[in-house]
């Protein structure tokens, strides 16, 4: 009756088919076992109802018979796992060259971010053919965020930052879920995802305005007077060049390197880690910064340059704990 | 079923079975004890893994002194109920209820010492929550989350003691009943093995909370 | 011989009050956890009436939230773990070991009571606008953000732990010291069994669940920051702990339904059962191995993903015993004498729904399906499928099974069979197509949803209206038999085990004197020819 009716979802990215394909496998197990169950049930049951004229007996028990229905599901069930953790491996290992869009949730919607300066709310748009790598971190509670076209789902915390990445291969627009209950409004955190041509894509983002995250965050650097304690020589605080991906010596003796996740932390929670040489004098920006303005003095702060060399990647498994010590 | 002791309960057949049901009773439920404050050690590693050098320094607001003392006093106890156990076992019912009282003494002392503690705390500021304080060098979240789990974990120790408190006394109102006697004593047994238990915890949460800094 | 027996024994209200009788705690627990399956039930029926249509127009978003969060609750720790222990257990467990009462008889009249009261706590909590945390009270969603009466849900839960433990503590002490005579480990019931293994689940899992609860509560409190990443805490601290208990309680859920399960097959296949010490010890494997897995609740949660590969490889292994005992209850059908009456259909339907529920939990297990169908209705369809389609259609079972020996007399047959059809088609009418949804998508918690999806739930709540009328029909003919049912010898079903050779009403210590075992276990003979006491009077069976 409605043209809109569906049994199966639609797939817009590089890795829906291999899960279609690993579900199409789970369903074929599902199928074959509810059946030969179902089916056995209903053939003994007839078969032997009281009464029929079928032979009867106690057999006795067989090891054997045990054994086979127990190997045969585990050897079934190594199948599913190894294929699951394969195609999960990839799920969870974006590629070097992928567009990196940060996202911030809060209750209740989705705050996106690209790397041009471009924002929208609720609305994510990303070029065709090319693997996104988003960032992702919560103002406030857990949320989830859930693109059923393209199979991939990450919470978003707060405090922490976690990653997802995808690779459009449809054109199209897209429903995108909060999929964590997040409490009232839960529902309502749903917005789309736009794929576009990659030179639609470009004609998108020209046509939005916003200053690149680094300009932003060098404004912000200044509205706050970071730069007041922060100078490359004789200031209160660290000089900043290089700082991102550099090792920094901590008070406690340990020594950290300077991820994304470090970064935000000593804007926030200053005094969680100490540089070594160093009062605690730096005041927490918690509150004054939300986690979009964090995002973008830390994009700032990794165009400083210094002497040393920036890597540049954050540990990938997607949390990255505070550890105050190195292991 | 001949001559029922009055203290057989009807569902069982003799004392022997309703001795080993109240022990293997007690063992069990101690087991589940252990997996309630496993709860909160596991939460206690996470965070001491992550914050060394804060909760080290954290530590060193709680009083040593205190601790130790508190610690001989309580160990102390394990030793007095015991002995209560040893007197039931020889139907010495002076004996019974001189221990029970002395138990019930030093386990009132160690309370005391916590409560002073614990109003110590709150004067520095060190109890979690809004008036938390914090003005050491090491950064105040992670000292706060260290009082916060000192306080639970120390909490809910007491509560145990101050609920085997309460058996302790009953017990001995009991025994002055003369219900027990060389033949029946199991509920000062199981006591002993609870009290015992209360005091295990206490000597991992010890070493745990007072000397991080000194492991 | 008198006819006293447990329930006429003494008829003043206190009698029942302060009964240490197993059998009248039973009762107690069989009144209240129905009065609480009512309730779940009827929120149940408020938000499939909501999800009617997209829009959400129905109720408030608050409203919604608090409506699944109530059922959640109600229906996991009101209802579905005391189920089938708390009433079967207790009355059962000591007749099958053939003793005269759990080991611990205040205590289990003690576990009514916090049960009763952190009942108290759960209504109070609805009389106070409700909590919508949903029944997994995540972090810091429950301890800083919500505003609702968490606090009073989390000693709700924080209470009825604590009557669960009891019970598990007596069944655990009772089956090791109170056998009768000659009931040796390998002649228990497999019903026995079971409860043995959730008794173990119980005492080690409840208490993690208290503490993760007690935090939250204290958190929320006291405002300190346990759970909150502001202080450096860690908010998925409070998942490992939730769930360390909660995934071995879904076996505690499952366990002693897979019991009845065992008892009803070899009855009404008038055979003994097929690889009782592959089944025995099938439950003792889920026990264990169900304390591993926790993690697979949180491949999305942001735990890393080597984690991930242990809990998904260690959950596909809890599969395996599963497997076991599903193969073993079909093989007892084979050459046996089946009879096809209501608790049997009960049985088999169990057999069939229970094996949908498991093997879409190893589509859950399945890591990279999981990510795409992780807190969707998947997820709702594949618990439902193992929750509703196996515990409660076993629960459902035994309470015919066993209702001849607990009121004296026996349920109406024909309606019997015409309730159980009706709720295993009402059932898949409702959760079916919920799997289709999930796959599709649908976030699970969401009142308003895309328009494209609202065939398949229109489908799913007309479902949940028949399931509806399926649960009401026993309510009502087995009430009404306990005035207009016939009477039930001893042993109506022509069954094994000790509980049948007490009358049935059994009197207060259960048998006149201390059976005696000698024979096997099981000691059905197919070929021998029997006749049911339900059958006795053909002309006042109803429907066939
Ligand atoms: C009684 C309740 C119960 C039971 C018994 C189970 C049993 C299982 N569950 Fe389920 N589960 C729940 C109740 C239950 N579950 C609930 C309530 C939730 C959601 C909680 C929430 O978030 O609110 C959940 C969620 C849940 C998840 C998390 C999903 C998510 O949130 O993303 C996972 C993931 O692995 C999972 C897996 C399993 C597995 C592998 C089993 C296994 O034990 C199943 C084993 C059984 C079989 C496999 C069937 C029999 C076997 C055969 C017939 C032979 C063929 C077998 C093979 C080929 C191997 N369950
Ligand atoms: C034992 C456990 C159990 C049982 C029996 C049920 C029974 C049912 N459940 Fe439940 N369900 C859960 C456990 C259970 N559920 C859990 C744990 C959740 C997750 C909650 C969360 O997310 O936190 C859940 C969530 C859940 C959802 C998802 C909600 C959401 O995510 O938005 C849905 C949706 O359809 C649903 C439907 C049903 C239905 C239709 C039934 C039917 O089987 C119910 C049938 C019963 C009746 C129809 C009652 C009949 C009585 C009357 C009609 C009488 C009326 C009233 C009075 C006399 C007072 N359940
Ligand atoms: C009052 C002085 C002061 C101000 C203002 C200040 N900081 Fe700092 N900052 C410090 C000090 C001192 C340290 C070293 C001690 C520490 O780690 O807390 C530091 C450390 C840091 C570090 C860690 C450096 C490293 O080498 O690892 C970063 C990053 C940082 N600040 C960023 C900022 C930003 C961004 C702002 C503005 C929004 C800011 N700071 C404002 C004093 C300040
Ligand atoms: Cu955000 Cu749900
Ligand atoms: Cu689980």
């Amino acid at each position: 009756m409605d043209s809109t009716f569906q049994l199966f979802p639609e797939s817009a990215s590089q890795i829906a088919d291999r899960v279609d394909a690993l579900y199409l496998f789970l369903v074929a197990v599902a199928l074959f076992f509810t059946f030969l169950i179902c089916v056995l049930i209903l053939y003994f049951g007839v078969k032997y109802r009281r009464g029929s004229l079928a032979e009867r007996g106690n057999p006795p028990r067989s090891n054997l018979l045990e054994l086979a229905w127990a190997v045969v599901p585990f050897l079934l069930s190594m199948v599913m796992f190894v294929w699951g953790a394969d195609v999960f491996y990839d799920i969870k290992t974006p590629p070097a060259d992928a567009l990196q869009i940060d996202v911030v949730g809060k209750q209740w919607m989705w705050k996106v971010h690209h790397p041009g300066g471009q924002s929208e709310i609720n609305q994510l748009h990303v070029p065709l053919g090319r693997p996104v790598r988003l960032r992702m971190v919560s103002e406030d509670v857990i949320h989830s965020f859930y693109i059923p076209a393209f199979r991939v789902k990450q919470d978003v915390l707060p405090g922490y930052y976690t990653q997802m990445w995808f690779q459009p291969d449809r054109a199209g627009t897209y429903h995108l879920f909060c999929a964590e209950y997040c409490g009232t409004e839960h529902a309502q955190m749903i917005g789309s995802v736009i794929v576009l041509e990659q030179d639609a894509f470009a004609d998108w983002l020209s046509g939005e305005t916003g200053d690149p995250p680094e300009v932003a965050g060098a404004r912000l650097f200044e509205r706050h007077r970071c730069g007041s304690c922060h100078k490359a020589q004789g200031g209160s605080g660290p000089s900043l060049a290089g700082v991102f991906g550099r090792r920094v010596p901590l008070k406690s003796g340990e020594s950290i390197v300077a991820d994304e996740q470090y970064l935000r932390s000593s804007i926030l929670n200053p005094q969680q880690h100490i540089v070594a040489g160093f009062q605690p004098l730096m005041p927490s920006y918690q509150g004054q910064l939300n986690e979009s303005d964090v995002l973008k003095i830390i994009a700032y702060m990794k165009t400083l340059e210094g002497n040393a060399s920036a890597s540049g990647e954050d540990t990938g498994d997607g949390n990255d704990q505070p550890p105050e010590t190195e292991n | 079923m001949s001559t029922t002791p009055t203290h057989l309960a009807p569902q069982f057949d003799d004392a022997e079975q309703q001795q080993l049901a109240a022990t293997l009773g007690m063992w069990a439920f101690l087991a589940t004890e252990v997996l309630f404050f496993g709860g909160m050690f596991a939460g206690y590693g996470v965070y001491r893994a992550w914050y060394p050098p804060t909760w080290a320094d954290a530590s060193r607001h709680l009083d040593l002194l205190l601790g130790t003392v508190n610690t001989a006093v309580l160990l102390t106890s394990s030793l007095t109920v015991a002995l209560a156990v040893h007197a039931a076992q020889t139907g010495s019912r002076k004996g019974v209820v001189r221990n029970l009282s002395l138990t019930i003494l030093f386990g009132a002392a160690f309370l005391g010492v916590k409560a002073y503690e614990y109003w110590h705390k709150w004067h520095e500021h060190h109890v979690p929550g809004a008036t938390f304080e914090w003005h050491e060098a090491s950064p105040s979240g992670p000292a706060e989350l260290f009082f916060s789990f000192y306080f639970v974990m120390t909490g809910f120790h007491a509560l145990h003691m101050v609920i085997g408190l309460g058996i302790l006394a009953w017990l001995i109102v009991q025994a002055r009943r003369d219900r027990f006697d060389a033949e029946y004593y199991t509920p000062v047994e199981m006591t002993g093995l609870y009290w015992h238990f209360v005091d295990i915890v206490w000597v991992f949460l010890f070493p745990l909370l007072y000397l991080i800094d000194r492991t | 011989m008198s006819n006293r027996n447990y329930l006429n024994a003494n008829y003043n209200v206190w009698s029942w009050f302060f009964t240490t009788d197993h059998k009248r705690v039973a009762i107690l627990y069989l009144i209240s956890i129905t009065v609480f399956f009512l309730v779940g039930g009827a929120a149940a029926v408020l938000f499939r009436l909501e999800l009617m249509t997209p829009e959400g127009d129905l109720v408030l978003p608050e409203t919604y939230n608090r409506l699944f969060t109530l059922h959640g609750i109600v229906m996991i720790f009101f209802f579905l773990i005391p189920a089938v222990p708390a009433v079967f257990g207790n009355f059962l467990l000591p007749m099958m070991i053939g003793a005269r009462d759990l080991a611990f008889p205040k205590l289990n009249l003690a576990s009514w009571y916090l049960y009763s009261l952190s009942g108290l706590f759960g209504v109070w909590v609805i009389l106070t606008g409700g909590v919508d945390t949903g029944w997994t009270f995540y972090t810091p969603y429950s301890t800083t953000y919500g505003n609702t009466s968490v606090l009073s849900a989390a000693i709700a839960a924080f209470i009825a732990g604590f009557s669960s433990i009891l019970t598990a503590l007596n069944f655990l002490v009772t089956t090791h010291t109170m056998r009768a005579p000659g009931m040796t480990w390998f002649r228990l019931p497999l019903f026995v069994w079971a409860h043995y293994a959730m008794s173990l689940v119980v005492l080690l899992g409840t208490p993690v669940l208290a503490i993760a609860i007690a935090l939250v509560g204290i958190e929320r409190a006291f405002h300190v920051g346990i759970f909150d990443p502001k202080l450096g805490g860690d908010p998925l601290l409070f998942q490992h702990l939730f769930w360390f208990y909660s995934h071995p309680a879904v076996y505690i859920m499952v366990l002693p339904a897979m019991g009845v399960i065992s008892e009803l097959i070899t009855c009404f296949a008038r055979k003994k059962i097929f690889g009782y010490t592959f089944i025995a010890f099938s439950s003792l494997a889920i026990a264990v191995l169900g304390f591993l897995v926790w993690g697979h609740h949180m491949f999305v949660s942001g735990q890393s993903m080597y984690a991930g590969f242990v809990f998904s490889f260690l959950s596909m292994l809890v599969a395996v015993p599963s497997a076991v005992k599903v193969f073993n209850w079909t093989a007892t059908l084979y050459k046996g004498s089946v009879i096809w009456n209501t608790p049997m259909l009960y049985a088999l339907g169990f057999i069939g729904l229970f094996t949908m529920g498991g093997l879409t939990g190893l589509f859950l297990a399945t890591l990279g399906v999981d990510v795409h169908v992780h807190d969707t209705y998947f997820v709702v369809a594949h618990f439902h499928y193992i929750m509703v389609g196996g515990s409660l259609m076993a629960y459902l079972g035994a309470l015919h099974f066993w209702w001849p020996k607990m009121t004296g007399r026996l349920y109406p047959e024909g309606w019997g069979r015409i309730s159980a059809i009706l709720i295993f088609f009402g059932f898949n009418l409702t959760f079916f197509p919920q799997f289709v949804l999930g796959y599709l998508g649908m976030p699970r918690r969401y009142h308003v949803y895309p328009e494209e999806w609202q065939i398949l739930n229109v489908m799913s709540s007309a479902g949940a209206s028949i399931l509806g009328v399926g649960y009401l029909l026993p309510l009502g003919y087995l009430v009404w038999s306990l005035r207009y049912g016939r009477r039930s010898g001893k042993n109506p079903w022509r069954a094994s085990g000790l509980e049948w050779e007490a009358e049935s009403p059994p009197i207060t210590h259960n048998f006149h004197k201390t059976p005696i075992v000698t024979g096997d276990v099981y000691d059905y003979d197919p070929t021998e020819p029997v006749e049911l006491e339900t059958e006795k009077h053909p002309e006042k069976v109803t429907v066939q």
